[in-house]
């Protein structure tokens, strides 16, 4: 039996009379790593915003292992220190250097002694490639190392999963690659990891399975294999074919 | 006596109304400050309860003269029994017209400060007083600056009105003794040289405050 990390049943979101989320159920078991793909305006985003209640939803249930996120009584702080979020601008607090950046959440959340959270925090880094650049403020890195930095900060609070929302679209094609060397690597050591991305060299490499969502709902999901090369939904092979040719399908 | 001798002369007592002028400058700054922040606090973050009261409170001290209210503070309040020494009325009426301009610099600089790094705080479990605590004020007090280095500088030159009230500032010692020599010219120039030289040093010093405390690459 897999372990479900994430569950999500039947997720309901409007922005007044726009349905943004019409009926969203899934789930990722430990390990996995899952890419959402899907044309602009779907409700990706939408989607991981509710995961953590950053957006609560209208309808539906969630839960995070046995957790119900969505139950009222839940500490949302508690879940929300538990899944990390990797945001398309990187959202890094400009007036903290990288370490400080990393170290924050284990300090003010987790009330880690700081020496503590200071290893910690360096082990991160390190882990994404940044360990020179620990006394840097956010303005000075290009948008890539940004990205790894945010990357380290999720990773240092130890979650159980990682949202990541269209972590490289905001980067300069040159500096991609080396924000995916990491997420790749994170997926290999085992991170369970929701990622939406229309980086299909990634998703080729890495997905353990694919969702294609469109107008707020799972049109279909699948292994990469399958997606790419025998989806059942015309939309779906239409909406890949076309991104394949955008993207590319290799890693780097 | 020329310029010069004159100028020795009254030197000390026009110090030491410099001195009284500092004096209400840092205590009307430090009670703006101390009033300004929640007042910010609640205009940007405050239940319609608070945002309406905050926001009453800068519109009416913002909408009337600094003398105005000084002259309610000095000569309008002993009409229901509360009396003030002119140094306390100048403190009072400084320090909360100081504290509605203030509210909304730091209101502006909370507001240019990017929702997606507050988003981020709360991605991470932090609550919201948490994440004001260590992501909103820290950047607050960096990019209000500026603003409020204005405001300092006004505060110091507005703090003259006090001489209406009869506070012994430095205004009023340049008058006491204008009045007695009639060097009305001299002592004046005096008066402004000395405004000025305080004025440059408080720049000065508020100037390399911004840059001890810029955040590098920004």
């Amino acid at each position: 039996m897999p372990h479900v990390i994430l569950k999500v049943e039947n997720l309901y979101k409007s922005y007044g009379k726009l349905a943004v989320l019409k009926g969203i159920s899934f789930q990722v078991n430990q390990g996995e790593t899952k890419v959402i793909i899907g044309p602009s305006g779907t409700g990706k985003s939408t989607l991981l915003n509710c995961i953590n209640q950053l957006t609560p939803p209208d309808k539906g249930r969630i839960w995070l292992e046995e957790i119900e996120v969505t139950n009222p009584a839940t500490d949302l702080n508690l879940i929300r220190s538990s899944i990390g979020m990797v945001f398309q601008h990187f959202n890094l607090f400009t007036h903290l250097t990288v370490l400080d950046n990393v170290r924050l959440g284990l300090v003010v959340v987790k009330k880690i002694p700081k020496d503590k959270a200071t290893e910690i925090s360096l082990e991160k880094l390190n882990q994404v490639g940044l360990a020179d650049k620990i006394n840097a403020y956010p303005a000075e890195l290009s948008g890539g190392q940004q990205q790894r930095v945010s990357i380290a900060r999720a990773l240092a609070m130890n979650p159980k999963l990682i949202l990541f929302d269209e972590p490289t679209s905001a980067l300069d094609p040159e500096l991609i690659g080396e924000v995916l060397n990491v997420m790749i690597k994170l997926a290999e050591r085992g991170m369970t990891m929701v990622v939406v991305s229309h980086e299909m060299g990634f998703a080729r490499a890495v997905a353990n399975e694919i969702i294609f969502m469109e107008n707020g709902v799972i049109v279909e999901e699948g292994k990469p294999d399958i997606m790419f090369h025998h989806a059942q939904n015309p939309r779906t092979r239409e909406f890949l074919h076309k991104i394949t040719e955008l993207y590319g399908g290799k890693a780097e | 006596m020329s310029f010069l001798e004159l100028a020795w002369n009254i030197l000390p007592k026009l110090l030491a109304g410099a001195v009284v002028t500092i004096e209400l400058t840092i205590i009307a700054i430090t009670i703006g400050i101390v009033l300004g922040i929640p007042v910010a606090m609640a205009r940007v973050y405050g239940n319609k309860l608070l945002y309406t009261i905050s926001t009453f409170f800068v519109e009416i001290i913002r909408g009337t003269p600094l003398l105005t209210q000084l002259f309610i503070l000095y000569f309008g309040l002993p009409s229901v029994g509360i009396m003030l020494s002119p140094f306390v009325a100048a403190i009072i009426g400084m320090g909360i017209n100081s504290a509605a301009y203030q509210a909304e610099y730091f209101r502006g600089a909370i507001q240019s400060i990017k929702k997606e790094q507050l988003i981020a705080a709360y991605s991470l479990g932090m609550k919201k007083v948490q994440a004001i605590r260590h992501i909103v004020l820290p950047q607050m007090f960096r990019l209000v600056i500026p603003s409020w280095s204005n405001e300092l500088i006004y505060l110091l030159k507005y703090s003259s009105m006090a001489y209406m009230i009869q506070a012994p500032e430095i205004m009023s010692q340049a008058r006491l003794i204008a009045s007695r020599n009639f060097r009305t010219f001299e002592v004046f120039i005096v008066v402004a040289l000395i405004y000025l030289v305080l004025v440059l040093v408080l720049s000065k010093i508020l100037d390399s405050v911004e840059r001890r405390y810029r955040i590098p690459g920004l």
